[in-house]
Protein backbone atom coordinates (compact mmCIF):
# COMPACT_ATOMS: atom_id res chain seq x y z
CA UNK A 1 0.00 0.00 0.00
CA UNK A 2 1.58 3.21 -1.29
CA UNK A 3 0.22 5.37 2.27
CA UNK A 4 1.76 2.56 4.45
CA UNK A 5 2.67 5.24 6.52
CA UNK A 6 -0.44 7.33 6.24
CA UNK A 7 -1.23 7.47 9.90
CA UNK A 8 2.51 8.68 11.21
CA UNK A 9 2.22 11.34 14.01
CA UNK A 10 -0.97 12.23 13.62
CA UNK A 11 -3.73 14.27 15.78
CA UNK A 12 -1.62 13.41 18.81
CA UNK A 13 -0.10 17.01 19.62
CA UNK A 14 -2.01 17.04 23.02
CA UNK A 15 0.84 14.40 24.04
CA UNK A 16 3.25 16.96 24.60
CA UNK A 17 1.45 17.52 28.52
CA UNK A 18 1.39 20.90 30.03
CA UNK A 19 -2.07 22.76 29.68
CA UNK A 20 -4.17 24.09 32.39
CA UNK A 21 -4.18 21.56 35.50
CA UNK A 22 -1.88 19.77 33.76
CA UNK A 23 -1.08 18.01 37.57
CA UNK A 24 -4.26 16.56 37.47
CA UNK A 25 -6.09 16.80 33.89
CA UNK A 26 -4.52 14.29 30.82
CA UNK A 27 -6.63 15.77 28.04
CA UNK A 28 -9.84 17.56 27.52
CA UNK A 29 -12.52 16.46 24.20
CA UNK A 30 -14.88 17.95 22.84
CA UNK A 31 -17.58 16.77 20.04
CA UNK A 32 -20.93 17.42 18.53
CA UNK A 33 -22.79 15.18 16.55
CA UNK A 34 -24.63 16.28 13.63
CA UNK A 35 -26.35 14.52 10.69
CA UNK A 36 -26.78 15.43 7.16
CA UNK A 37 -31.00 16.21 5.85
CA UNK A 38 -32.09 13.32 3.23
CA UNK A 39 -29.51 10.85 4.28
CA UNK A 40 -30.63 7.86 6.39
CA UNK A 41 -28.89 7.32 9.65
CA UNK A 42 -25.61 4.97 9.61
CA UNK A 43 -27.60 2.05 11.07
CA UNK A 44 -30.12 2.51 7.82
CA UNK A 45 -27.49 3.59 5.25
CA UNK A 46 -26.46 1.68 2.47
CA UNK A 47 -23.22 1.93 0.85
CA UNK A 48 -24.11 4.37 -1.66
CA UNK A 49 -25.83 6.46 1.07
CA UNK A 50 -22.08 6.13 2.83
CA UNK A 51 -20.35 7.11 -0.36
CA UNK A 52 -22.31 10.25 -1.19
CA UNK A 53 -21.99 11.34 2.82
CA UNK A 54 -18.69 11.09 2.67
CA UNK A 55 -18.36 13.23 -1.32
CA UNK A 56 -20.57 15.87 -0.05
CA UNK A 57 -18.45 16.40 3.59
CA UNK A 58 -15.31 16.21 1.27
CA UNK A 59 -16.37 18.67 -1.08
CA UNK A 60 -17.49 21.18 1.69
CA UNK A 61 -14.11 20.64 3.56
CA UNK A 62 -12.23 22.31 0.05
CA UNK A 63 -11.94 25.51 0.46
CA UNK A 64 -12.47 25.92 4.37
CA UNK A 65 -10.91 28.21 6.35
CA UNK A 66 -11.24 26.30 9.81
CA UNK A 67 -8.91 23.65 9.39
CA UNK A 68 -5.02 24.25 8.00
CA UNK A 69 -4.21 21.92 5.13
CA UNK A 70 -6.39 18.74 6.73
CA UNK A 71 -5.97 15.17 5.62
CA UNK A 72 -8.69 12.77 4.79
CA UNK A 73 -8.00 9.38 5.95
CA UNK A 74 -10.38 6.85 4.72
CA UNK A 75 -10.69 3.86 6.85
CA UNK A 76 -11.18 1.23 3.99
CA UNK A 77 -7.25 2.57 2.41
CA UNK A 78 -5.77 1.46 6.15
CA UNK A 79 -4.99 -1.65 7.15
CA UNK A 80 -6.36 -3.12 10.49
CA UNK A 81 -3.18 -2.01 12.12
CA UNK A 82 -3.07 1.65 11.21
CA UNK A 83 -7.01 2.11 11.79
CA UNK A 84 -6.13 0.28 15.40
CA UNK A 85 -3.35 3.27 15.69
CA UNK A 86 -5.82 5.55 15.25
CA UNK A 87 -8.34 4.12 18.03
CA UNK A 88 -5.43 3.74 20.57
CA UNK A 89 -4.84 7.49 19.95
CA UNK A 90 -8.50 8.14 20.94
CA UNK A 91 -9.07 9.52 17.39
CA UNK A 92 -11.49 7.38 16.31
CA UNK A 93 -14.15 5.14 17.51
CA UNK A 94 -14.84 1.76 17.82
CA UNK A 95 -17.75 2.24 15.72
CA UNK A 96 -15.90 4.11 13.02
CA UNK A 97 -13.07 1.56 12.30
CA UNK A 98 -15.54 -1.28 12.48
CA UNK A 99 -14.05 -4.55 13.48
CA UNK A 100 -10.19 -4.55 12.59
CA UNK A 101 -10.17 -7.55 11.67
CA UNK A 102 -12.35 -7.57 9.16
CA UNK A 103 -12.94 -4.94 5.71
CA UNK A 104 -13.56 -1.18 7.23
CA UNK A 105 -16.99 0.43 7.05
CA UNK A 106 -17.08 2.00 3.60
CA UNK A 107 -17.79 5.64 3.42
CA UNK A 108 -16.08 6.11 7.01
CA UNK A 109 -13.15 8.27 7.28
CA UNK A 110 -11.59 10.72 9.58
CA UNK A 111 -10.20 14.30 8.83
CA UNK A 112 -7.51 15.77 10.88
CA UNK A 113 -5.60 19.16 10.58
CA UNK A 114 -1.82 17.17 10.77
CA UNK A 115 -0.68 16.40 14.14
CA UNK A 116 -3.75 17.94 16.02
CA UNK A 117 -6.54 16.44 17.02
CA UNK A 118 -8.92 18.76 15.24
CA UNK A 119 -11.03 17.10 12.98
CA UNK A 120 -14.00 14.52 12.06
CA UNK A 121 -15.34 11.65 12.39
CA UNK A 122 -17.43 11.06 8.56
CA UNK A 123 -20.32 8.04 9.27
CA UNK A 124 -19.75 7.12 12.38
CA UNK A 125 -23.08 6.59 14.12
CA UNK A 126 -24.16 9.85 13.11
CA UNK A 127 -22.72 11.34 9.69
CA UNK A 128 -20.50 13.80 11.56
CA UNK A 129 -18.66 14.11 14.21
CA UNK A 130 -16.94 17.33 14.71
CA UNK A 131 -13.92 17.06 16.99
CA UNK A 132 -11.13 18.04 18.80
CA UNK A 133 -8.75 17.03 21.88
CA UNK A 134 -6.39 19.37 23.74
CA UNK A 135 -3.74 19.16 26.56
CA UNK A 136 -4.97 19.69 30.12
CA UNK A 137 -8.14 21.33 31.41
CA UNK A 138 -9.04 23.46 28.27
CA UNK A 139 -13.17 23.02 27.90
CA UNK A 140 -13.48 26.77 26.43
CA UNK A 141 -11.23 26.36 24.17
CA UNK A 142 -11.97 22.75 22.81
CA UNK A 143 -15.54 24.04 22.55
CA UNK A 144 -14.69 27.27 20.07
CA UNK A 145 -12.39 24.85 17.83
CA UNK A 146 -15.19 23.09 17.58
CA UNK A 147 -18.03 25.02 17.43
CA UNK A 148 -16.06 27.60 14.53
CA UNK A 149 -15.23 23.93 12.54
CA UNK A 150 -19.14 22.82 13.00
CA UNK A 151 -20.23 26.31 11.98
CA UNK A 152 -18.40 26.24 9.25
CA UNK A 153 -19.32 23.06 7.43
CA UNK A 154 -23.36 23.75 8.73
CA UNK A 155 -23.06 26.76 5.94
CA UNK A 156 -22.26 24.14 3.49
CA UNK A 157 -24.07 21.24 4.63
CA UNK A 158 -27.39 20.92 4.69
CA UNK A 159 -27.97 19.96 8.76
CA UNK A 160 -30.41 17.48 10.10
CA UNK A 161 -32.22 20.34 11.98
CA UNK A 162 -35.74 20.03 14.01
CA UNK A 163 -37.41 23.14 15.60
CA UNK A 164 -38.00 21.85 18.90
CA UNK A 165 -35.54 19.18 19.63
CA UNK A 166 -32.79 20.87 18.26
CA UNK A 167 -29.81 19.02 16.20
CA UNK A 168 -30.93 15.41 15.20
CA UNK A 169 -28.90 12.15 15.92
CA UNK A 170 -29.58 8.65 15.77
CA UNK A 171 -29.69 8.10 19.54
CA UNK A 172 -31.39 10.43 21.73
CA UNK A 173 -29.16 10.52 24.62
CA UNK A 174 -27.25 13.01 21.79
CA UNK A 175 -29.96 15.39 20.09
CA UNK A 176 -30.00 18.69 21.06
CA UNK A 177 -26.87 20.35 21.16
CA UNK A 178 -25.33 16.87 19.91
CA UNK A 179 -22.35 18.51 22.43
CA UNK A 180 -20.41 15.87 24.34
CA UNK A 181 -17.36 17.25 26.34
CA UNK A 182 -15.37 15.04 28.60
CA UNK A 183 -12.36 15.66 30.62
CA UNK A 184 -9.55 12.12 30.84
CA UNK A 185 -8.99 12.80 34.78
CA UNK A 186 -6.00 11.53 36.81
CA UNK A 187 -7.30 10.75 40.17
CA UNK A 188 -4.91 8.45 42.18
CA UNK A 189 -5.30 10.44 45.67
CA UNK A 190 -9.02 9.99 45.66
CA UNK A 191 -8.37 6.26 45.03
CA UNK A 192 -6.19 5.87 47.83
CA UNK A 193 -7.84 7.65 50.24
CA UNK A 194 -10.98 5.73 49.31
CA UNK A 195 -12.95 8.85 48.85
CA UNK A 196 -13.32 8.08 44.76
CA UNK A 197 -16.92 6.42 45.32
CA UNK A 198 -18.48 9.68 46.64
CA UNK A 199 -16.67 12.11 44.23
CA UNK A 200 -18.41 9.71 41.54
CA UNK A 201 -21.84 9.80 42.87
CA UNK A 202 -21.40 12.98 43.67
CA UNK A 203 -20.85 13.11 39.57
CA UNK A 204 -23.47 11.53 38.75
CA UNK A 205 -25.78 13.41 40.91
CA UNK A 206 -25.29 16.48 38.96
CA UNK A 207 -25.81 15.63 35.19
CA UNK A 208 -22.13 14.25 34.67
CA UNK A 209 -21.62 10.47 34.12
CA UNK A 210 -17.93 9.03 33.96
CA UNK A 211 -16.13 5.66 32.56
CA UNK A 212 -12.91 4.17 32.08
CA UNK A 213 -10.14 5.38 29.59
CA UNK A 214 -11.79 4.15 26.31
CA UNK A 215 -14.82 5.56 26.58
CA UNK A 216 -18.55 3.89 26.83
CA UNK A 217 -18.41 0.60 29.10
CA UNK A 218 -14.65 0.60 29.59
CA UNK A 219 -12.91 -0.60 33.05
CA UNK A 220 -11.19 1.90 35.02
CA UNK A 221 -7.16 1.57 34.28
CA UNK A 222 -4.71 3.38 36.21
CA UNK A 223 -6.94 5.45 37.95
CA UNK A 224 -8.08 7.59 35.04
CA UNK A 225 -11.84 8.26 34.47
CA UNK A 226 -13.01 10.31 32.39
CA UNK A 227 -16.01 12.76 32.95
CA UNK A 228 -18.14 14.24 30.36
CA UNK A 229 -21.92 15.78 30.11
CA UNK A 230 -24.65 13.32 30.37
CA UNK A 231 -27.67 15.38 28.78
CA UNK A 232 -27.68 17.20 25.87
CA UNK A 233 -30.80 19.15 25.33
CA UNK A 234 -32.47 21.83 27.01
CA UNK A 235 -29.22 23.52 27.79
CA UNK A 236 -27.49 25.66 26.01
CA UNK A 237 -23.68 24.39 25.11
CA UNK A 238 -21.94 27.46 26.72
CA UNK A 239 -23.98 26.04 29.65
CA UNK A 240 -23.38 22.62 29.61
CA UNK A 241 -19.02 23.26 29.23
CA UNK A 242 -19.62 25.97 32.06
CA UNK A 243 -21.11 23.39 34.46
CA UNK A 244 -18.70 20.41 33.57
CA UNK A 245 -15.89 23.11 33.90
CA UNK A 246 -17.32 23.88 37.75
CA UNK A 247 -17.28 19.99 38.91
CA UNK A 248 -13.67 19.25 37.26
CA UNK A 249 -12.15 22.35 38.89
CA UNK A 250 -14.14 20.77 42.11
CA UNK A 251 -12.89 17.59 41.95
CA UNK A 252 -9.73 18.82 40.92
CA UNK A 253 -9.79 20.67 44.34
CA UNK A 254 -10.92 17.29 46.18
CA UNK A 255 -7.86 15.70 44.12
CA UNK A 256 -5.45 17.96 45.46
CA UNK A 257 -6.41 18.24 48.98
CA UNK A 258 -5.99 13.53 49.04
CA UNK A 259 -2.57 14.28 47.72
CA UNK A 260 -1.54 16.86 50.03
CA UNK A 261 -3.49 14.64 53.00
CA UNK A 262 -1.97 11.10 52.18
CA UNK A 263 1.60 13.55 51.85
CA UNK A 264 1.21 14.82 55.34
CA UNK A 265 -0.45 11.62 56.75
CA UNK A 266 1.29 8.45 55.04
CA UNK A 267 4.34 10.14 53.41
CA UNK A 268 5.86 7.09 53.55
CA UNK A 269 3.30 4.39 51.85
CA UNK A 270 3.27 7.37 49.15
CA UNK A 271 7.17 7.22 48.36
CA UNK A 272 7.12 3.55 48.61
CA UNK A 273 4.59 2.55 46.08
CA UNK A 274 5.84 5.72 43.61
CA UNK A 275 9.07 4.22 44.10
CA UNK A 276 8.04 0.39 43.46
CA UNK A 277 6.43 1.36 40.68
CA UNK A 278 9.52 3.17 38.84
CA UNK A 279 11.39 -0.05 40.25
CA UNK A 280 9.24 -2.18 38.29
CA UNK A 281 8.89 -0.08 35.18
CA UNK A 282 12.35 0.50 34.96
CA UNK A 283 13.53 -3.32 35.13
CA UNK A 284 10.51 -5.37 34.28
CA UNK A 285 10.98 -7.56 31.01
CA UNK A 286 7.22 -8.44 30.66
CA UNK A 287 4.43 -6.08 31.09
CA UNK A 288 0.72 -6.07 30.45
CA UNK A 289 -0.92 -3.12 29.22
CA UNK A 290 -3.17 -2.88 32.77
CA UNK A 291 -0.46 -3.28 35.01
CA UNK A 292 1.74 -0.96 32.86
CA UNK A 293 -1.22 2.06 33.26
CA UNK A 294 -1.77 1.36 36.81
CA UNK A 295 2.20 1.87 37.48
CA UNK A 296 2.29 5.03 35.10
CA UNK A 297 -0.96 5.97 37.41
CA UNK A 298 2.13 5.98 40.29
CA UNK A 299 4.32 7.59 38.46
CA UNK A 300 2.61 10.26 37.80
CA UNK A 301 1.53 11.19 41.36
CA UNK A 302 5.10 10.93 42.05
CA UNK A 303 5.86 13.47 39.62
CA UNK A 304 3.49 15.69 40.55
CA UNK A 305 4.21 15.85 44.12
CA UNK A 306 7.77 16.26 43.74
CA UNK A 307 8.58 13.24 44.60
CA UNK A 308 9.84 11.82 41.21
CA UNK A 309 12.28 13.92 38.81
CA UNK A 310 12.26 11.85 36.08
CA UNK A 311 10.50 10.92 33.58
CA UNK A 312 9.29 13.87 32.15
CA UNK A 313 5.04 14.02 31.68
CA UNK A 314 5.36 14.10 28.56
CA UNK A 315 7.07 10.53 28.24
CA UNK A 316 4.85 8.85 30.19
CA UNK A 317 1.80 10.58 28.27
CA UNK A 318 3.74 8.91 25.04
CA UNK A 319 4.24 5.39 26.72
CA UNK A 320 0.75 5.51 27.34
CA UNK A 321 -0.13 5.73 23.51
CA UNK A 322 2.49 4.18 22.21
CA UNK A 323 2.69 1.04 24.52
CA UNK A 324 -0.15 0.03 23.32
CA UNK A 325 -0.18 -2.81 20.99
CA UNK A 326 -0.94 -0.97 17.45
CA UNK A 327 1.70 1.30 18.13
CA UNK A 328 4.28 -1.53 19.52
CA UNK A 329 3.64 -3.50 16.50
CA UNK A 330 4.32 -0.41 14.23
CA UNK A 331 7.68 -0.59 15.78
CA UNK A 332 8.46 -3.80 15.80
CA UNK A 333 7.33 -3.91 12.28
CA UNK A 334 5.08 -7.08 12.48
CA UNK A 335 2.28 -8.19 14.61
CA UNK A 336 2.69 -9.52 17.71
CA UNK A 337 0.37 -12.01 20.28
CA UNK A 338 -0.01 -11.23 23.77
CA UNK A 339 2.85 -12.60 25.73
CA UNK A 340 5.31 -10.76 22.75
CA UNK A 341 3.24 -7.82 23.20
CA UNK A 342 4.18 -7.64 27.19
CA UNK A 343 7.88 -8.08 25.90
CA UNK A 344 8.04 -5.38 23.86
CA UNK A 345 6.26 -2.77 26.27
CA UNK A 346 8.69 -3.33 28.81
CA UNK A 347 11.66 -2.95 26.47
CA UNK A 348 9.74 -0.20 25.45
CA UNK A 349 9.23 1.39 28.54
CA UNK A 350 12.86 0.63 30.22
CA UNK A 351 13.74 2.72 27.01
CA UNK A 352 12.03 5.30 27.67
CA UNK A 353 12.85 6.00 31.32
CA UNK A 354 16.42 5.26 30.56
CA UNK A 355 16.71 7.99 28.19
CA UNK A 356 15.04 10.92 30.97
CA UNK A 357 17.10 9.50 33.36
CA UNK A 358 20.05 9.61 30.73
CA UNK A 359 18.83 13.35 29.85
CA UNK A 360 18.63 14.77 33.46
CA UNK A 361 21.99 13.59 34.39
CA UNK A 362 23.79 14.82 32.06
CA UNK A 363 21.98 18.20 31.94
CA UNK A 364 21.97 18.29 36.60
CA UNK A 365 23.94 17.80 39.08
CA UNK A 366 24.14 14.01 40.39
CA UNK A 367 21.97 14.21 43.01
CA UNK A 368 18.95 14.75 41.47
CA UNK A 369 19.14 11.12 40.43
CA UNK A 370 17.87 8.11 41.56
CA UNK A 371 14.46 10.16 41.70
CA UNK A 372 12.64 10.05 44.70
CA UNK A 373 15.06 8.82 47.79
CA UNK A 374 15.60 11.91 48.83
CA UNK A 375 12.50 13.10 49.61
CA UNK A 376 12.61 13.77 53.46
CA UNK A 377 13.63 17.11 53.08
CA UNK A 378 11.46 17.96 49.97
CA UNK A 379 7.79 18.09 51.60
CA UNK B 1 -38.25 -4.39 52.54
CA UNK B 2 -40.75 -1.81 50.38
CA UNK B 3 -39.51 1.08 49.04
CA UNK B 4 -39.91 4.20 51.09
CA UNK B 5 -41.39 6.33 48.26
CA UNK B 6 -43.76 3.85 46.57
CA UNK B 7 -44.54 2.19 49.49
CA UNK B 8 -45.21 -0.84 46.17
CA UNK B 9 -42.03 -1.93 45.39
CA UNK B 10 -39.22 -3.71 46.76
CA UNK B 11 -36.21 -1.75 47.83
CA UNK B 12 -33.28 -2.19 46.19
CA UNK B 13 -31.38 0.90 46.38
CA UNK B 14 -30.52 2.14 50.25
CA UNK B 15 -29.33 5.85 50.08
CA UNK B 16 -27.70 8.05 53.19
CA UNK B 17 -27.51 11.29 53.09
CA UNK B 18 -26.83 13.90 55.55
CA UNK B 19 -28.98 16.43 55.66
CA UNK B 20 -29.27 19.47 58.56
CA UNK B 21 -26.18 17.80 59.89
CA UNK B 22 -28.88 14.62 60.25
CA UNK B 23 -28.28 11.52 58.94
CA UNK B 24 -30.98 9.69 57.04
CA UNK B 25 -31.13 6.62 55.05
CA UNK B 26 -33.65 6.51 52.21
CA UNK B 27 -34.56 2.80 51.05
CA UNK B 28 -36.19 3.13 47.45
CA UNK B 29 -37.09 0.87 44.62
CA UNK B 30 -34.82 1.36 41.59
CA UNK B 31 -37.71 3.10 39.24
CA UNK B 32 -38.54 5.46 42.28
CA UNK B 33 -34.27 6.08 42.42
CA UNK B 34 -34.30 6.72 38.85
CA UNK B 35 -36.79 9.61 39.30
CA UNK B 36 -35.17 10.98 42.19
CA UNK B 37 -31.96 11.12 39.87
CA UNK B 38 -30.31 8.50 42.31
CA UNK B 39 -27.32 6.67 40.20
CA UNK B 40 -28.77 2.91 40.41
CA UNK B 41 -25.82 1.21 39.87
CA UNK B 42 -22.54 2.46 41.34
CA UNK B 43 -19.46 1.35 39.09
CA UNK B 44 -19.16 2.00 35.81
CA UNK B 45 -21.11 2.76 32.70
CA UNK B 46 -24.36 4.15 33.81
CA UNK B 47 -26.39 4.03 30.89
CA UNK B 48 -29.68 6.30 31.22
CA UNK B 49 -30.73 5.08 27.79
CA UNK B 50 -30.45 1.19 28.16
CA UNK B 51 -32.11 2.10 31.21
CA UNK B 52 -34.96 3.34 29.67
CA UNK B 53 -34.65 0.69 26.86
CA UNK B 54 -35.24 -2.24 29.62
CA UNK B 55 -38.17 -0.55 31.16
CA UNK B 56 -39.74 0.37 27.93
CA UNK B 57 -39.26 -3.46 27.45
CA UNK B 58 -40.49 -4.25 31.04
CA UNK B 59 -43.94 -1.89 30.12
CA UNK B 60 -44.42 -2.85 26.67
CA UNK B 61 -47.62 -4.08 26.74
CA UNK B 62 -49.07 -0.84 28.01
CA UNK B 63 -46.78 1.79 25.95
CA UNK B 64 -48.04 3.34 23.86
CA UNK B 65 -44.81 2.69 21.86
CA UNK B 66 -45.38 -0.98 21.98
CA UNK B 67 -48.98 -0.46 20.06
CA UNK B 68 -47.22 1.78 17.51
CA UNK B 69 -46.37 -0.88 15.21
CA UNK B 70 -45.89 1.75 12.02
CA UNK B 71 -42.69 2.13 10.49
CA UNK B 72 -40.95 5.20 9.87
CA UNK B 73 -42.40 5.61 6.09
CA UNK B 74 -39.30 6.88 5.14
CA UNK B 75 -36.35 4.85 6.43
CA UNK B 76 -38.32 1.82 7.54
CA UNK B 77 -37.32 1.80 11.35
CA UNK B 78 -40.18 0.36 13.33
CA UNK B 79 -40.62 0.85 17.31
CA UNK B 80 -39.63 -2.88 17.65
CA UNK B 81 -36.28 -1.47 15.98
CA UNK B 82 -35.42 1.44 17.91
CA UNK B 83 -36.16 -0.65 21.25
CA UNK B 84 -34.02 -3.16 20.40
CA UNK B 85 -30.97 -0.66 19.08
CA UNK B 86 -31.68 2.46 20.95
CA UNK B 87 -31.16 4.18 17.37
CA UNK B 88 -33.35 6.11 14.90
CA UNK B 89 -33.00 5.36 11.16
CA UNK B 90 -33.37 9.01 9.83
CA UNK B 91 -34.03 11.95 10.85
CA UNK B 92 -38.02 11.37 9.38
CA UNK B 93 -38.01 9.48 12.42
CA UNK B 94 -38.10 12.30 15.02
CA UNK B 95 -41.29 13.31 13.36
CA UNK B 96 -42.68 9.91 13.03
CA UNK B 97 -42.39 9.03 16.70
CA UNK B 98 -42.38 12.55 17.75
CA UNK B 99 -44.95 12.05 20.82
CA UNK B 100 -43.51 9.02 22.17
CA UNK B 101 -39.72 10.83 21.63
CA UNK B 102 -40.81 13.68 23.57
CA UNK B 103 -41.64 11.59 26.54
CA UNK B 104 -38.22 9.89 26.38
CA UNK B 105 -36.12 12.86 26.06
CA UNK B 106 -38.05 14.72 29.40
CA UNK B 107 -36.77 11.12 31.18
CA UNK B 108 -33.30 11.49 29.30
CA UNK B 109 -32.69 15.48 29.41
CA UNK B 110 -34.91 16.72 31.64
CA UNK B 111 -36.59 19.11 28.53
CA UNK B 112 -37.66 18.37 24.99
CA UNK B 113 -36.68 21.99 23.97
CA UNK B 114 -33.63 22.83 22.19
CA UNK B 115 -31.87 25.92 23.61
CA UNK B 116 -28.58 25.93 21.84
CA UNK B 117 -27.15 27.05 18.85
CA UNK B 118 -29.26 27.98 16.08
CA UNK B 119 -28.85 26.46 12.45
CA UNK B 120 -29.42 29.35 10.78
CA UNK B 121 -28.16 27.62 7.19
CA UNK B 122 -31.29 25.37 7.31
CA UNK B 123 -33.86 28.41 8.75
CA UNK B 124 -36.42 26.80 5.34
CA UNK B 125 -35.33 23.36 5.45
CA UNK B 126 -36.32 22.93 9.39
CA UNK B 127 -37.92 19.83 10.19
CA UNK B 128 -41.72 19.83 11.23
CA UNK B 129 -43.78 22.67 10.86
CA UNK B 130 -44.92 25.81 10.01
CA UNK B 131 -44.06 29.50 10.06
CA UNK B 132 -46.57 29.92 13.54
CA UNK B 133 -44.79 26.61 15.18
CA UNK B 134 -41.23 28.31 14.34
CA UNK B 135 -42.01 31.72 15.43
CA UNK B 136 -43.77 30.34 18.60
CA UNK B 137 -40.26 28.50 19.17
CA UNK B 138 -37.62 31.27 18.10
CA UNK B 139 -39.50 33.21 20.75
CA UNK B 140 -39.11 30.89 23.80
CA UNK B 141 -35.29 30.80 22.58
CA UNK B 142 -35.33 34.74 22.19
CA UNK B 143 -36.58 34.62 25.44
CA UNK B 144 -34.13 32.15 26.89
CA UNK B 145 -30.69 34.14 25.48
CA UNK B 146 -32.21 37.81 27.34
CA UNK B 147 -32.29 35.55 30.11
CA UNK B 148 -28.67 34.69 29.61
CA UNK B 149 -28.03 37.98 29.11
CA UNK B 150 -26.72 36.58 25.02
CA UNK B 151 -27.45 39.74 23.36
CA UNK B 152 -25.83 38.88 20.35
CA UNK B 153 -28.21 35.31 19.80
CA UNK B 154 -30.80 37.49 20.87
CA UNK B 155 -30.51 39.94 17.84
CA UNK B 156 -30.29 37.14 15.86
CA UNK B 157 -33.56 35.42 16.95
CA UNK B 158 -35.23 38.81 16.70
CA UNK B 159 -33.84 38.95 13.25
CA UNK B 160 -35.53 36.05 12.56
CA UNK B 161 -38.60 36.21 13.92
CA UNK B 162 -39.34 39.88 12.28
CA UNK B 163 -38.32 38.08 9.23
CA UNK B 164 -40.93 34.89 9.40
CA UNK B 165 -43.57 37.22 10.67
CA UNK B 166 -43.27 39.97 7.35
CA UNK B 167 -43.64 36.75 5.59
CA UNK B 168 -46.83 35.96 6.84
Amino acid sequence: MEDADAVRDRGIDWLAGGGPDHEVVLSTRVRVARNLQGFPFSIRAGVDDRRRVLARVQSALEGGTSLVEPELLEMESLDSGQRRLLLERHLVSRDLIGNPDEVAPPGAALVLEGRRALGLMINEEDHLRVQTLLNGLQLVQAWQEVSRLDEELGGRLPYAFHHEFGFLTSCPTNVGTGLRASVLIHLPGLVLTKEIRKVLQGISQVGLTYRGLYGEGSEVVGNFFQISNQTTLGKTEEELIDHLARIVGQVIQYEKQARAILLREAPTVLEDKVGRAYGILSHAYTLPFDEMMNLISGLRLGLTLKLLRTPRVETLNRVMIFGQTAHLERMAGRSLDDADADVHRAAFVRRALAEDEEAARSAGPERDLPAGTDGDDER
Amino acid sequence: MRCDNCGEREAEIHLTQIVDSELTTLHLCSECAGEKGVPTQVGLGSAPLTDFLAQMEKGATDSALAVESEACPYCGTTAADFRRTGRLGCSQCWAHFEPKLRSLLRRIHGSTQHVGKLYLGAAEEEIGVGADARIGTLRRRLERAIELEDFETAADLRDRIHELESVE
